[in-house]
């Protein structure tokens, strides 16, 4: 017998977050709750006459996937956390990166559903008209959830042992988000506007280059905040 | 052959404390060390350097001959907690088979069953584990450390819950294990429960063996009078 390897194990590792969250449905549903309540607290708070729809939703849309992400990080390392799971997985023969890239994938597919949901939430509020970009608006989400998960699952393995951990989370994480959800607003913002994808490829290419740094670098430094 | 289990001059230290302090020991096929002391001598945190949980400050630990934490070695080794180390939202189950599966065996779900029925509780392993009694948890976290056979099986106070039969489960369960040719490390505050499996029994104190022999021929109660005396 020998064990899988680093994408085997992560996506066994990966399945078993999504079935769990799938059955407590509690971080998603807090995520989500969190999202819709960021977006119709902004409406209500909203001047049309000050402000254009186009120029407020890419700000409202960021801070609140930004916010609600950090739900759902927090509680992927919960669960390993809950009567020493942890223990069970780091004495596993699997390498300690298929943890973080298994965790980071669950994120990913956490963050990107609740982004399904808030983002149409949000055009139906807004009433802005995306139109012909919504591939384009959904490639800059991908971009940036991977990014965000990326920083995100590495803080929370770091703080998820810490008396605490909800607090340390973003303090520690939101700082090293600002690379990509400045790009990745500034990129929505054109969109939206109804501007050429053209215009926004210098922001994707700076987004691009966010993910893999911080998804290479974060995956390198992952085993180092394993030990206690 | 290299020894199933050996620690050498292990230290640990936490923020200037000697949680471990220079302990050595090996352990070959078919040995069983039962480790006791009172709470904080550090037989927990000489538990987990010889998991690969923590690294040594100095020293080191190899399991089969390959020093920890490779997962080479980890693949040797079957832990049990006096923490359960379950998933409560899934079932004993999942849980298990998730373990049979990390570990690459070749028919996950048999594997997962014969480990059910030997901890017997098979009729209760679909049920959320959150719905189990602390007792038929720990025998779920039991199946889950021994589902890939593991040759090495160190054990941390896995009496913890337990009632009766499910302790008696677990001694014959270790005693099989033991006498299949697994190395073994008990720790426990229990002096009869381990010297009863053991063939090497150990005491610690202040992060050392204070005393380390055989357990062939220890009389348990002379022996409970020993330790009183070396941990007063």
């Amino acid at each position: 017998m020998s064990a899988p390897g680093l994408i085997a194990s992560a996506w066994l590792i990966a399945r078993k977050d999504l079935a769990i969250e799938f059955r407590t449905r509690s971080a998603f549903l807090s995520a989500l709750v969190l999202s819709l309540l960021a977006i119709v607290i902004f409406y209500f708070a909203w001047d049309p006459t000050a402000v254009g729809a186009g120029d407020l939703a890419p700000g409202v849309l960021w801070v609140t996937f930004t916010f609600s992400g950090l739900l759902g990080l927090h509680r992927s390392f919960g669960v390993e956390a809950q009567d020493g799971a942890m223990d069970a997985l780091l004495i596993a023969p699997v390498p300690r990166q298929a943890i973080f890239v298994g965790k980071a994938l669950a994120n990913l597919a956490f963050v990107l559903g609740v982004q399904g949901v808030a983002l149409p939430a949000m055009v139906l509020f807004y009433d802005v008209g995306v139109g012909a970009a919504w591939p384009a608006l959904i490639g800059v989400m991908v971009l940036a959830a991977i990014g965000l998960v990326a920083v995100g699952t590495l803080f929370a393995g770091l703080t998820a042992n810490t008396r605490l951990a909800e607090l340390l989370l973003p303090v520690l994480a939101l700082p090293f988000f600002v690379p990509i959800v400045m790009p990745a607003a500034q990129a929505t913002a054109k969109l939206l506007a109804g501007r050429p994808l053209a215009e926004s490829f210098a922001w994707l290419r700076i987004l691009l280059a966010f993910d893999l740094v911080f998804a290479y670098a974060c995956m390198l430094v992952f085993p180092a905040t394993l030990d206690d | 052959m290299a020894p199933r289990v050996e620690a050498l001059h292990l230290v640990r230290v936490f923020g200037g404390r000697r949680a471990v302090d220079g302990v050595s020991c090996s352990l070959r096929a078919g040995e069983c060390l039962a480790l006791f002391g009172p709470n904080g001598a550090g037989k927990t945190t000489t538990l987990r350097l010889l998991a690969g949980l923590l690294s040594p400050t100095s020293g080191e630990a190899r399991v089969a001959g390959v020093r920890l934490p490779a997962p080479e070695a980890r693949h040797h080794i079957g832990l049990i907690s006096h923490r359960a180390m379950l998933y409560e939202a899934l079932t004993g189950r999942e849980n298990v088979a998730f373990t049979a599966r990390l570990y690459g065996l070749p028919d996950p779900d048999g594997a997962t069953d014969r480990a059910l029925r030997a901890l017997r509780i098979a009729e209760r392993a679909d049920v959320p584990v959150r719905q189990l009694s602390r007792g038929m948890q720990q025998r779920v976290a039991i199946a889950r450390a021994i589902v890939h056979g593991p040759d090495v099986l160190l054990a941390d106070e896995p009496y913890t819950g337990l009632d009766e039969q499910g302790a008696s489960a677990l001694t014959a369960l270790l005693r099989e294990r033991r006498e299949a040719g697994a190395a073994i490390v008990v720790v426990t505050h229990h002096l009869h429960e381990g010297l009863a499996l053991a063939t090497h029994a150990a005491i610690m104190q202040g992060g050392r063996f204070v005393r380390h022999e055989p357990a062939q021929g220890l009389d348990p109660l002379a022996y409970a009078d020993t330790y009183r005396a070396l941990v007063a």
